[in-house]
C-alpha cells in the first residue's frame, strides 16, 4: 500500500472508532439480558415477565449509599408482588463491592458487574441511575441519580402502576 | 492538481473532519461516570480541609500579592 492509500485508511478507522461509541439505552428499548457471565456475586434468575428495578451502584457513590434503604423499603413493599430488584456494581475493587453489601445486608439481588460489560452496555448517564423495566424487557423509566424522597416516591409509583398491569 | 489528486484530497479531508469529530463528543473522551471510582477518593479532593484551603489561600495572596485562580475542576465521584 501506498502512502496515498494509507492516509484515508487511517481516516476511515479513525472514523470507525470515534462512530462506535455506543448510545446510552433509552425509554422503550430493550434492556440487555440480566442473565450474564459478567455479573457476579448470585445468581439473576429469569426476569422475563416481571418487573425488575436495575440499579447501577459503586461503593465510592455516596447517593448510592442513601439508596439502598430506599430499595430495601421498595422490597418489603412490592417483592411480594412480583418486583424483582437487581442492583448491579460497577466497583473495580471487589473488596469494596463485599464491604458495602456485608454492611447493608440487602435482602434483594446485589452482583457485581466484574469487567464494566453491563453498564459499558447500557452507557449509564451518571451514578446511580436506576432503570424499572417492564414484563417484556422494555425500559419504562429512567431514575438517573438518586434525589432521596423524591426519586423513591416516584419509584414507588411507577412500580404500583407497573405492577397493576 | 489533476482531478483526480483533487477529489481524492477533498475525500480525505472529510474523512479526516469525520474522524477527528470524534474527539469533540463528551461521550468519546471523557472520564465515563462508572470509571469515577479513582476521582472519588477523598484524596483526590483539592478542597478537602477547607481550613488548611484557606490558611494556603492566605499565604498565596500574602506572597504573590494575588488572588483565586487556583480552582480545579474533575474530582469528586460525579454522582447525581
Amino acid at each position: 500500500m501506498n502512502n496515498r492509500g494509507l492516509f484515508p485508511l487511517l481516516a476511515f478507522i479513525l472514523t470507525m472508532i470515534s462512530t462506535s461509541v455506543r448510545a446510552e439505552i433509552r425509554v422503550g428499548e430493550i434492556f440487555p439480558p440480566l442473565a450474564s457471565p459478567g455479573l457476579v456475586g448470585a445468581n439473576v434468575p429469569a426476569t422475563l415477565g416481571k418487573v425488575v428495578l436495575v440499579d447501577f451502584w459503586a461503593s465510592w457513590c455516596a447517593p448510592c449509599k442513601a439508596s439502598f434503604p430506599a430499595y430495601m423499603r421498595l422490597h418489603s413493599a412490592f417483592a411480594s408482588k412480583g418486583l424483582v430488584i437487581v442492583a448491579v456494581s460497577v466497583d473495580q475493587d471487589a473488596a469494596a463491592f463485599a464491604s458495602f453489601v456485608r454492611k447493608f445486608n440487602p435482602p434483594f439481588l446485589v452482583v457485581l458487574d466484574r469487567n464494566q460489560r453491563l453498564v459499558r452496555e447500557v452507557q449509564v448517564p451518571t451514578m446511580p441511575t436506576s432503570y424499572l423495566i417492564d414484563r417484556e424487557g422494555r425500559v419504562m423509566h429512567i431514575h438517573p441519580g438518586f434525589r432521596g424522597v423524591e426519586t423513591e416516591e416516584a419509584l414507588r409509583r411507577e412500580i404500583e402502576k407497573m405492577l397493576s398491569n | 492538481m489533476n482531478r483526480r489528486d483533487r477529489a481524492f484530497l477533498v475525500f480525505a479531508a472529510i474523512a479526516l473532519a469525520i474522524a477527528l469529530s470524534g474527539c469533540s463528543t463528551t461521550k468519546a473522551v471523557r472520564v465515563k461516570p462508572w470509571e469515577r471510582a479513582n476521582l472519588a477518593d477523598p484524596t483526590m479532593d483539592p478542597g478537602r480541609d477547607p481550613l488548611a484551603t484557606a490558611m494556603m489561600e492566605h499565604i498565596y495572596f500574602s506572597r504573590e500579592a494575588a488572588q483565586g485562580g487556583r480552582s480545579i475542576g474533575g474530582a469528586g465521584c460525579g454522582c447525581n
